[in-house]
């Protein structure tokens, strides 16, 4: 019994140092990690994080009526703090009944068509944000957990090719900074690794709250590409590529950035 | 629908100094930007913001449209009483924002 007892010990060590060993092993950093500390400060503190705002206005919206079901969000899945936790960390996943992923914000427009029987909610609006805020939310802390659904490989290796690619003007592939030369600097700014690990975002220089969506955009933008268009499959395959590649990593959403 | 956020300690000793710190959800827009149609997109900012214990005034200030979105406000006053925060947002478009903290003096 005893000897059990020391063999069930030195398992937990083990588990425990594995673990350790494995986060100290773990060299890949979040954007808040390189940001400086007084923003660092800003995110943490629910008060002076200005994403927490639009979290606040989400839960607004979260129990208000919408459509001709005339029915809320909480009508249906309850408090969001039990029924929505940990969705932000898998998602973008394949909906019940359909068959191609969809990210957050694609979900809940689902819901709204199928469900309220309401007009999608445009992208890049505030309500639509905020509810997407105010999930994500929900999940914060938790480690990224893409699912299992062999349906979504071919899709995150389309994601995958997409991040790999040259494109635009200036010919260079998100790899090229954000693997090759992540944590130099590009101009005055340090290029992160392009963790999806704070979306939906609180951008300083956006003064507003945007989506991972907007994010890409901006980067193709940069590069002199043509961003796809808004509703393009292009960016729900990207986003299943970047969960993947940040796959256990924590969830801060609402994160600020400069 | 505002939307206010607000951290301020419930309890402070009697002639502590507190932080008090104030965040609200507004668009500030200038007044100077065009929108879609090349058309100037009219001011909307927040033009005045005061706090007040227990109705004395502890800090007022004036904002300006080159002030940032969702403005944070962050002051310092001295706890003399138990009482009420009182703080206000007034601006265009008719804004008068207004939320309350106690704060218990011991």
């Amino acid at each position: 019994m005893k000897l059990l007892r020391i063999a069930f010990g030195l398992v937990i060590v083990f588990a425990a140092s594995w673990a350790a060993a494995r986060v100290a092993t773990d060299k890949r950093r979040s954007g808040h990690q390189d940001m400086g500390e007084a923003l660092q400060k800003m995110q943490d503190d629910d008060t002076a994080n200005p994403g927490m705002l639009f979290v606040q206005l989400g839960g607004q919206f979260w129990a208000k009526a919408a459509g001709a079901a005339d029915k809320s969000c909480a009508d249906c899945h309850g408090s969001a703090a039990t029924s929505m936790k940990g969705v932000a960390a898998r998602y973008p996943a394949i909906p019940q009944g359909a068959e191609a992923p969809l990210d957050l914000e694609g979900r809940i427009n689902l819901c709204r068509t199928e469900n309220q029987k309401a007009e999608r909610l445009p992208p890049e609006s505030r309500e639509l944000l905020a509810l997407e805020a105010y999930v994500a939310h929900q999940s914060r802390g938790m480690p990224i957990a893409p699912p299992a659904d062999p349906r979504l490989g071919a899709f995150r290796a389309r994601g995958a090719e997409i991040y790999r690619a040259r494109q635009g003007q200036l010919n260079l592939s998100c790899a090229i900074c954000h693997d090759d030369n992540a944590g130099k600097k590009l101009a005055g700014v340090t290029i992160p690794e392009a963790h999806p690990t704070g979306y939906p975002i609180y951008r300083l220089e956006w003064q507003a709250l945007g989506s991972l969506k907007r994010r890409l955009r901006n980067c193709l933008v940069g590069i002199r590409a043509e961003a796809y268009a808004y509703d393009a499959p292009e960016y729900v395959m990207l986003e299943l590529f970047l969960m993947d590649r940040a796959r256990g990593m924590t969830l801060e959403s609402p994160g600020v950035r400069p | 629908m505002a939307n206010v956020l607000v951290n301020a300690p419930k309890t402070a000793k009697r002639g502590a100094v507190v932080e008090i710190k104030a965040l609200i959800l507004h668009p500030m827009e200038t007044g100077f930007r065009p929108g879609t149609m090349g058309k100037i997109i009219p001011r909307n900012i927040i033009e005045r913001f005061t706090a007040t214990w227990n109705d004395a005034e502890i800090f007022s200030m004036d904002m300006s449209p080159a002030i940032s979105a969702n403005p944070f406000v962050s002051f310092f006053a001295m706890a003399a009483e138990s009482g009420t925060v009182r703080l206000r947002w007034t601006g265009d478009e008719g804004l008068v924002v207004e939320e309350r903290v106690a704060i218990a003096v011991e």
